[in-house]
């Protein structure tokens, strides 16, 4: 317990003139913190496109993104207590919020959005939870017996699938997506305000960046729903050229819906990725132009040793080179896996090139501090805000979806949602 | 009475309201009300820096370290001391080695030697919490465990701090820090359990130079309200419009 640890001085190395206090506190969770929210937000939204806007050509990938979101969802704060120095209370900004702080609502944003997303779930699969109870009715075996229990406390005691009720489902689902939607973006606009007003940083200080934390995190959302429909279709398409063989009408059919999925979102990809971009851009130009006080040690970050994380890595790999892929004509499955990836890894590095990169400079503008992830953890702290934690993280919500998938089945695809 | 589920769910909805209510309800205040609260106090805790006299001996350091229980042989400090070296070129040189917790023992600056005729000035610069009007620190700590006492001084709660962070990034001096032991938010409290007694802080007690001092700026007959008063001062980052009350004589603007 009374270890000496400096936190920090673990993974920071310092260059030229920093105050003897100041070391990367912010570190690789707080990277992951934005992009797991964001995740969940993007999710979210595209499920929305179908829910609200009608956008019928979403239909397919909205359950399934809807469901995909519920399980991002506890992922989204889990960094933050990986991040805490005191985890056990992470409770008390719901005790006693400071309201003047950023951070204090985010338990009740976080929460709110959280009951709007169980809900809609709930009401887009009750008609499923009451036909598995009525399916379940007769079974004998405890497995089952026990299915139908949960099934039967899922349903909340509402029973009745009549058409007329379905019909309130379905209105409670539109209204709750439309609520959803400005929660969401909330949510994680509110994540890029917690930045954005951290005046002292230099780098961090935009009123831009509640709105660009918004774009980016809706290009991510749809980017990684679009990347494992792609990799569960595969799967499925893969089990049913073993089972019945290539040339099967199974197999074509599988192939057929999920390449008019793909392409239908890969045109909201686009969209939300230009308006990510030209924000950015607007911003750094706007920095460049002004050319305030901290412009100096800002210009030799990006242009000098952070130039490869933000022009090639995320501008250029994350950003320049899917939307190549995506705009050129002839789309194939595989290019726009391969842009899904890379857009997500440019998201991943824009999450990183602020946190980390508005720690690489000094507040004294004089000298420079370097990041380096622990990759081999040696104790709880290098564990938990090293690469281990981050894997972790990133595992979590396929662990969850998988279990949430066994009761609200998303990818089949046939039902009237 | 009927209990339907429409019933039990309203119900529901109201106790849970009824319940987050009292919590609400104690803690939206109006600025005005907060104020009249906290009644005015009539003892203000003012710093006052004379960086013409000091020579970078690094004994304040030493003090406040062991005063606070501020691992000795860790980098992090309450205070520190930085050397300035301008040189004919033009160029600035900032140094603090180990926050000069022993004194600036070396002519090289970050692993490099200065030619002693190309040095046009030099000079020391003791740094500590600003104890600010308008703290940044505790306008974003999101549960309330750093506060401004009403006589001006900045203090973390122990007991209440989450660890996360935030203070530490929205202060513009980077005074604040892990305690490397308590594992929360630390800093330069003015030594309140001293100054509170009438005591002198450490870092200022330890100074053989007289370079660092303290007084009530609210009190116009206190010697260090009298200086701030009449001579020239000046404050450190004012741009950032937190009211930083630890006021420097002899301020050079090469200071970061």
């Amino acid at each position: 317990m009374n270890d000496i640890i400096v936190h920090g001085l673990e993974w920071t190395s310092k260059d030229l003139f920093t105050y003897p206090n100041e070391f990367i506190y912010w570190s690789i969770q707080i990277v992951m913190y934005p992009y797991m929210t964001g995740l969940v937000a993007g999710a979210f939204v595209l499920s929305s496109l179908y829910h609200v806007f009608d956008q019928k050509d979403l239909k397919e990938i909205a359950r399934f993104s809807l469901v995909f979101s519920l399980a991002l969802l506890p992922v989204a704060a889990m960094p933050l207590l990986l991040h805490l120095q005191q985890p056990l209370r992470a409770m008390h900004p719901l005790m006693t919020p400071h309201f003047t702080s950023a951070i204090s609502a985010f338990g009740i944003v976080f929460l709110t959005y959280a009951l709007i997303v169980i809900s809609e779930v709930w009401f887009v699969y009750r008609r499923h939870f009451v036909e598995q109870v009525k399916e379940l009715a007769g079974e004998k075996g405890f497995g089952l017996r026990m299915k139908r229990n949960i099934f039967q406390i899922l349903t909340l005691g509402a029973m009745d699938i009549e058409p007329e009720f379905l019909a309130k489902d379905k209105k409670a689902v539109r209204i709750l997506a439309g609520i959803g939607i400005p929660v969401a973006c909330f949510l994680h606009g509110y994540a890029g305000f917690i930045f954005g007003s951290v005046k002292a940083n230099a780098l961090w200080m935009s009123p831009l960046m509640p709105v660009i934390f918004i774009m980016s995190a809706v290009v991510s959302g749809i980017a990684l729903c679009m990347l494992t429909y792609i990799i569960i279709m595969e799967y499925k398409k893969l089990k049913a050229v073993m089972a019945k063989g290539m040339g099967d009408e199974s197999v074509q059919v599988i192939r057929g819906a999920e390449m008019e999925v793909i392409s239908k979102s890969s045109r909201y990809l686009m969209s939300f990725l230009v308006a990510a971009i030209s924000l950015e851009i607007l911003d750094l130009i706007f920095r460049g132009y002004t050319a305030m006080k901290s412009w100096d040690i800002l210009r030799s970050v990006m242009y000098g040793k952070d130039f490869v994380n933000i022009f090639i890595l995320q501008y250029g790999l994350g950003n320049l080179v899917p939307f190549i892929i995506l705009v050129l004509p002839g789309r194939t499955l595989r290019r726009v896996t391969l842009a899904t990836v890379l857009i997500l890894f440019g998201v991943f590095m824009m999450r990183w090139n602020v946190v980390i990169g508005g720690q690489a400079f000094s507040l004294s503008f004089s000298g420079f501090m370097h990041y380096h992830l622990p990759i081999i953890p040696h104790s709880l702290e290098t564990f938990k805000e090293g690469l281990g934690g981050v894997l972790l993280v990133l595992s979590t919500p396929y662990i969850l979806f998988y279990f949430i998938n066994k009761f609200t089945p998303s990818l089949g695809g046939q039902r009237e949602g | 009475m009927k209990c339907s589920r429409r019933n039990f769910l309203q119900k529901s909805i109201y106790g849970a309201l009824a319940v987050t209510l009292p919590l609400t309800a104690f803690k939206i205040l109006s600025p005005g009300e907060a104020a009249a609260a906290l009644k005015e106090s009539n003892l203000r805790w003012a710093f006052l820096v004379d960086t013409r006299k000091c020579v970078g001996c690094g004994l304040c350091v030493k003090a406040c370290k062991n005063e606070n229980e501020i691992p000795y042989d860790t980098p992090v400090t309450r205070t520190w001391v930085e050397r300035y070296v301008v040189t004919r070129d033009g160029k600035t040189r900032i140094d603090s080695p180990n926050g000069a917790r022993d004194g600036f023992t070396s002519p090289e600056m970050l692993g490099e030697k200065i030619d002693e005729k190309e040095i046009t000035k030099a000079f020391f610069v003791p740094k500590l919490c600003n104890h600010c009007a308008t703290p940044a620190c505790v306008q974003v700590c999101p549960v309330g465990a750093t506060y401004q006492a009403p006589d001006g001084a900045v203090l973390v709660d122990r007991t209440w701090c989450i660890g996360c962070g935030y203070c530490i990034m929205a202060c513009p001096y980077g005074v604040r820090f892990f305690h490397p032991v308590h594992k929360v938010a630390e800093k330069c409290t003015f030594c309140y359990h001293r100054i509170s007694k009438g005591m002198q802080a450490a870092c200022v007690q330890a100074c053989p130079f007289g370079v660092r001092q303290m007084g009530n700026i609210k009190d116009p007959d206190d010697p260090v309200t009298k200086i701030i008063m009449s001579e020239r001062v000046g404050v450190l980052k004012d741009e950032y419009g937190t009211k930083p009350h630890v006021f420097y004589l002899g301020l050079d603007e090469r200071v970061r």
